[in-house]
């Protein structure tokens, strides 16, 4: 191997960082997933990369606390995917690990799908697809009018973009020339019954983008430096705001789960299953004896 | 050619006096934003769109986003005013419920065009129910003025006022029913009229309709005590069960389905406190149509007679049980 491939091949601090928070995010959420005996381990599993990067390296919520008003704000529109969320804000250390794990409890705070009453870091709360996205718009409008200097970031699945408010909050975003506004699509193709393709067609999905007037950029969803590539550019694009259409994998990281469609929904998840998963995902014997306990 | 000579929205209407009123209260309220989906000239907005440009955001035909939009921009600790036609407030319902309801965001919703009042453009157009679908919504306060002046001071509270509300202005040039001195309280209801015989529960435009009612009543020796239930939600249960006690029947009186608005706010807040009878005037669970609002009222049931003959009804059931 030459100098430089072992240079490239090197992962900076950065996405070290980002890879190990993206792993622990996937198996708290696999684990909070199977205490919870229901929840959509699919989509959790294709955004955790994105998460990761985000959380790991681009917000800045010091010491996450979510009172801060200069702090970035981070909005998952795909509410659905509550799980992941949980479990990096623990990867992250902004909340204990019971917060993934007590997930779809009665009596806790990890309800379903966030909600910004139980958990401040929710920002807002989410769960009927496109709110999300218009609420982060709105939070953007709000802190440049209030002269905040901080950015907003929201995750959409992509099968919420079949919902008009989506489209209503595209439009408006650009025409408001929003550029402290980034919005991610977590673009696995998959949704709730079937390929996005055989439900509703998306594509093409960054010419729709780029006719509302954003500036898009695809990437590679799993990859960290391309997301924290794109996530950097999003940032200097000072005209208007940014799209990232994340090219990811439904169930990302367990064999079996990786494209298919049965992996959207909200599942029960066995026990085999989920122990093989959380080996596939790394996760170490004490703590898989210590979450399916 | 000249330019076609547009309907401005009346001097008079609750829409103007809450457009004027948001924007003299927005001098010293720098938080106040207002949100518009491309009918401020009908919502009484244009005021405040020239006074503060820099607080006013166009969202075009888009009520959905705008709605949840509003409660982004709540959470940034600014106070939106969004507003739009009551019908389209429905269209944008869900919104309001998670992004703003659900989220506990200090988001004031403020509909213009409610109701049969909303004449000509018709049934699709005349939105009967609002006050029901807003109402069933856990923490959203529901108003609905009488006047002008209480439009005025109603606007003011509600901006004073930490939490989501829902409120009613109207199209149609209303009837004066206050002079100065009105003081309007959030979930407190006015004994406009005192009476011991009946009691007529008035929300919005049907409010100057019952104190009409009232003066027919009294000329057949009938002492009617007239109520303004300016805030659906919470409803003033206290008084409720007091016009209950003192006049043993009552009549509710709203421009809006006789289903689940002012008139089902009362019978539940009797039904828990003091049972009596109580007719319902309003619109019977029909949609509306295309003409002028005081031919609708008097086509549909919500003029000052018919609250009278409503009145005649509940004292009838009060004497023979």
């Amino acid at each position: 191997m030459t100098l430089a491939a072992i240079i490239d091949a090197a992962p900076t601090p950065a996405v070290a960082a980002a890879t190990a928070i993206a792993a622990r995010t996937r198996q708290l959420a696999i684990a909070g997933i199977y205490r919870a005996g229901s929840g959509h381990p699919g989509g959790a599993m294709s955004c955790a990369d994105i998460l990761a990067a985000l959380y790991a390296c681009e917000l800045n919520i010091p010491g996450g606390n979510a009172d801060d008003p200069r702090r970035d704000r981070f909005v998952l529109s795909k509410g659905h995917a509550a799980p992941a969320l949980y479990a990096v804000w623990a990867a992250m250390g902004y909340v204990a690990d019971d917060v993934p794990l007590a997930l779809r409890k009665m009596n806790t705070t990890s309800q379903g799908h966030p909600h910004v009453l139980d958990l401040p870091l929710s920002e807002t709360s989410t769960g009927s697809l496109g709110q999300g996205f218009s609420a982060a718009l709105g939070m953007a409008m709000g802190l440049r009018l209030q002269a905040i200097p901080a950015r907003v970031y929201t995750l959409l699945g992509d099968g919420e973009c079949q919902e008009g408010e989506v489209w209503e909050a595209a439009m408006s975003a650009a025409h408001h020339k929003v550029a402290n506004l980034c919005a991610l699509v977590d673009y696995n193709k998959l949704q709730s019954d079937d390929r996005n393709a055989n439900i509703m067609g998306l594509e093409p999905f960054a010419a729709k983008w780029r006719a509302f007037g954003w500036h898009a950029v695809e990437l590679d969803g799993h990859d960290i430096p391309s997301l924290l590539a794109a996530l950097a550019e999003a940032a200097a694009h000072a005209a208007g705001p940014t799209v990232l259409i994340c090219h990811t994998i439904k169930g990302k990281g367990v064999s079996w789960m990786e494209d298919q469609p049965l992996w959207h929904g909200s599942v029960k998840m066995k026990p085999e299953e989920t122990r093989d998963a959380l080996v596939q995902l790394g996760a170490g014997d004490a703590d898989i004896a210590a979450w399916m306990a | 050619m000249s330019a076609p000579s547009l309907i401005a929205s009346s001097g008079d209407s609750l829409r103007e006096a809450f457009g004027k009123a948001l924007t003299a209260a927005a001098e010293t309220r720098k938080r106040v934003v207002a949100l518009d989906a491309d009918i401020a000239g009908g919502t009484g907005l244009h005021h405040f769109r020239k006074a503060h440009p820099d607080r006013f955001f166009q969202f075009g035909i888009a009520e959905q986003n705008m709605m949840a939009v509003a409660g982004g921009m709540a959470a940034t600790g600014l106070v939106p005013v969004v507003t739009t036609f009551a019908v389209f407030c429905l269209r944008a319902i869900e919104q309001a419920r998670l992004s703003i309801a659900y989220a506990k965001r200090n988001v004031k919703i403020v509909a213009s065009h409610p109701g049969l009042d909303v004449g000509p453009d018709g049934g699709s157009a005349q939105a009967l129910e609002d006050l029901a679908a807003f109402r069933a919504i856990p923490g959203m306060t529901v108003i609905s003025p009488a006047d002008s002046t209480e439009m005025a001071l109603a606007t003011h509270a509600v901006l004073d006022f930490a939490g989501p509300v829902y409120m009613r202005t109207g199209r149609s040039p209303a009837r004066a029913v206050y002079g100065d001195g009105h003081v309007f309280t959030i979930g407190k209801g006015h004994i406009l009229r005192d009476g011991g015989d009946v009691t007529l529960i008035a929300c919005g435009v049907e409010v100057a309709r019952a104190r009409e009612a009232a003066d027919l009543l009294a000329r057949e020796g009938i002492d009617a005590r007239v109520v303004n239930m300016a805030t659906i939600k919470p409803i003033d249960a206290d008084l409720v069960a007091k016009c209950a006690r003192e006049t043993g029947a009552i009549v509710t009186a709203e421009d809006h389905n006789v289903h689940g608005g002012l008139g089902g706010a009362v019978a539940e807040a009797l039904a828990a406190t003091h049972p009596c009878p109580v007719e319902f005037v309003g619109v019977r669970d029909v949609f509306g149509e295309s003409g002028e609002p005081d031919e609708l009222a008097e086509k549909y049931g919500l003029t000052a007679p018919h609250i009278a003959a409503a009145a005649h009804r509940a004292i009838q059931r009060k004497r023979h049980g």
